[in-house]
């Protein structure tokens, strides 16, 4: 690469010579870097921060919509979080969901890519199977399984005829929540499928022909070479799967609206209904933050923690 | 360090000329009258309703140049309420909304609707008096209308003959002329289809386990209401509303007459015996698809009794052009085009609500039906049950009741949870 002289002069912290008309190279340097973020500076401003500010303002508000009115009242949303019978069972639903979710969907990711990580055609063709529902619509997927998991859905009927009487999955508190991280599962697995496979497909052959040679079995290969060289990206995908599974929206309206009683009611449907449903956005605006704060601490405990178990991050 | 202050100063210019952007900006004056963009909410997409609205639509127009242009913007039904609520929140409100019946005491009691009374009395030709008074009472403040009740439809039985004779039960006309057009007998012939054909016994409607109050037309016939006639009590727990849901969760679980919860049937599929749902459904009833019959909901222990389902027509008060909007509405709603809105919605004019005026709006009923069932249903039915906070009561009784659709439910134990879930609200 050619390097001017006065980008040289620049870096070496000389003097910067100015061109003889406009900026210097240095500026001229900097204002492209600014140019370059600027999309993205104004994309965060525009769609994280500002609504994050407008939240805080609309949480110290009552807002009726229907008449129109807006009212200051303190701190009196947040106070409501305390005496709130119904929010204690929907942190515990939502807990219950994604500790459900993040389990399974690790689990079950990590196995399939182990059991894909091979050289052969047929492994494509079920990489492809297993991605697949990624790109599906969620709604659609979401909708579909609704129907499968009817009283005299496929699921069912299928269980029918090895001889099963099924349950009623979507009206019955356990298989509901059941049913709800299931669906969530089978439909991204898949992406964390391929960040795994990606991942192993990364570990070194000669560090395992290497302990092999030493006598490692299957088992101490697995935990003793290739989860430590992965574990960057079992960090990753711990965090967008426990940020993922707090979001958790349209499954619950779609399959359950939340029932039977409050048994599927996780935070963010229940922020819903506060705010759009109930016309409460003051307090559904104090939910939000109470949804920010849990991501973000349980996303900074990781981080703290990853000192512990992740190795190689560079 | 110097780059992130720079660009943190960046991200807070940037937020600031958003903010600033927003409060500074000039105040949009309102367009000139000649400029007027009417839009109303509406929550069907039948081709054949947007037809005619828009054919009126244009004939306003071409009498009053000031209106460019009426669009009518059909919302999902599922979440029409919500959608529309949003729409206002977000200073996009239409000029005019279609409004449920049970979001009718919010619209009205919180001033969202603009009074519309004035406008249609000052309308020539309007004939304002013949408007039933009972379907205004729902849209009134102060004794004021605020909505046009566009849609009063009585709640009716559609019966399946063809799935009664394959399952050898007598038709619905026989069920009447004998005497057995009752709640029990339906459900012991209902069980008996289910029995026969593995196909539903009654289905009510669009109730589906979650929208607990199509299952008034079911506890009307027990002389049940979920809550007083002020609104201030709960009346869940009362002995009539236990022996209501006695039945239906008997019906449910015990002789499977009604599908239970998790389990679909669609009655204009031929998947059910009977169906309980509005008049207005007469239009799925497919051409050549199977024998039907229509007739009046069965008799409860307390006798006959009848119930409809409302719809009104608001102005926005906080949309742009109310003046007009109601002035619109005056148009929409007056004689000649009530006549024919009827084909697709039973009006709440007294001198339409005859048979010779519905038979000649609805070409799938037949006279007999409509000089049995619709009029005296739409004379003589109650609005369904609606409350101020509707949603929020909703929710709570939907969740609550979730209990009572197990096999093993402890039902008055479920409906004291209901009044204890439901009670704080109504007193709001």
């Amino acid at each position: 690469m050619i390097t001017s002289p006065d980008r040289a002069s620049a870096r070496s912290g000389g003097t910067p010579r100015t061109r003889r008309r406009g900026l210097s190279y240095q500026r001229w340097d900097e204002l492209t870097g600014y140019l370059f973020v600027a999309p993205q500076v104004l994309g965060i401003t525009a769609f994280v921060l500002v609504p994050l500010g407008l939240i805080v303002y609309f949480s110290l508000h009552e807002w009726n919509v229907l008449a129109g009115t807006f009212t200051f009242v303190g701190a009196d949303n947040f106070e409501r979080l305390f005496t709130d019978q119904k929010l204690a069972p929907v942190l515990q639903a939502t807990a219950v969901f994604s500790t459900g979710l993040v389990v399974l969907n690790i689990s079950l990711a990590l196995l399939l890519a182990i059991m894909l990580n091979r050289r052969s055609r047929a492994m494509v063709v079920y990489r492809t199977i297993f991605f697949s529902p990624v790109v599906v619509s969620l709604v659609a997927w979401t909708i579909v399984w609704g129907f499968l998991l009817q009283d005299n859905g496929g699921i069912n009927a299928l269980l029918a005829t090895i001889g099963i009487d099924g349950p009623n999955w979507l009206r019955e508190g356990p298989t509901a929540m059941a049913a709800v991280i299931v669906v969530q599962v089978f439909k991204n697995v898949g992406l964390n499928m391929i960040l795994f496979l990606a991942a192993l497909q990364g570990v070194p052959r000669e560090l395992e022909e290497a302990a092999r040679i030493d006598g490692a079995g299957a088992r101490v290969l697995f935990t003793r070479i290739t989860v430590p060289l992965i574990s960057p990206t079992i960090l990753l995908t711990f965090i967008i799967t426990i940020v993922g599974s707090l979001q958790v929206f349209a499954q619950v309206a779609v399959l359950t609206q939340g029932g039977p009683g409050t048994s599927t009611t996780v935070l963010v449907y229940y922020l819903f209904q506060q705010a759009f449903l109930f016309g409460r956005f003051g307090y559904g605006s104090v939910l939000a933050i109470v949804l920010f704060l849990i991501v973000l601490v349980l996303t900074v405990v990781q981080w703290q923690l990853r000192k512990k178990w992740v190795f190689y991050e560079n | 360090m110097r780059s992130a202050k720079s660009l943190s100063a960046v991200g807070l210019l940037a937020a600031a000329a958003v903010v600033l952007t927003g409060c500074t900006a000039p105040e949009v004056e309102k367009p000139a009258a000649k400029d007027v963009e009417l839009r109303m909410t509406v929550w069907t997409s039948n081709e054949d309703h947007l037809a005619l609205f828009d054919s009126i639509a244009d004939e306003y127009m071409a009498d009053h140049p000031e209106v460019i242009s009426v669009t009518f913007d059909p919302l999902p039904f599922e979440d029409y309420t919500t959608t529309l609520t949003t729409q206002v929140g977000g200073g996009q409100a239409p000029d005019l909304a279609w409004i449920l019946e049970n979001a009718a005491p919010d619209f009205v009691a919180s001033g969202a609707l603009a009074p519309i009374q004035q406008t249609l009395e000052g309308t020539e030709g309007y004939d304002f008096s013949d408007l039933n008074e009972s379907a205004t009472a729902l849209w009134k403040s102060d004794d004021q209308l605020v909505a046009y009740p566009f849609s009063t439809s009585p709640f009716v039985v559609f019966a399946n003959d063809d799935l009664l004779a394959a399952a050898g039960q007598p038709s619905a006309a026989e069920l009447l002329a004998d005497g057995k057009w009752n709640w029990e007998d339906i459900s012991e012939v209902g069980s008996a289809v289910n029995a026969a054909t593995g196909k539903a016994g009654f289905v009510i409607r669009d109730f589906d386990y979650t929208t607990w109050d199509n299952l008034a037309s079911i506890w009307m016939g027990w002389g049940a209401a979920p809550w007083s006639a002020d609104g201030a009590k709960c009346t869940f727990n009362s002995d009539d509303m236990a022996d209501a849901f006695e039945f239906i969760h008997d019906a449910a679980f015990e002789q499977k007459s009604m599908p239970g919860p998790g389990t679909t049937a669609d009655f204009f599929a031929g998947e059910a015996a009977f169906t309980v749902t509005q008049i207005s459904r007469a239009s799925l009833l497919a051409e050549g698809g199977f024998g039907w019959d229509l007739l009046p909901l069965p008799e409860g222990p307390v006798g006959e009794y009848s119930m409809v389902g409302q719809a009104g027509i608001g102005v926005l008060a906080q949309g742009e052009h109310s003046d007009v909007a109601a002035d619109f509405l005056a148009y929409f709603t007056n004689p000649e085009n009530s006549q024919k809105l009827a084909q697709y919605f039973p009006p709440a004019r007294n001198s339409q609500l005859n048979a010779e005026t519905l038979a000649a709006a609805n070409p799938v009923l037949s006279a007999d039906q409509i000089a049995d069932v619709v009029v005296p249903g739409i004379s003589t039915g109650v609005v369904r049950p609606s409350h101020t906070n509707s949603a929020e009561i909703g929710q709570q009784v939907r969740s609550a009741l979730d209990a009572m659709w197990v096999a093993d439910a402890d039902i008055p134990a479920v409906l004291d949870s209901v009044c204890d879930a439901v009670e704080p609200l109504l007193g709001n």
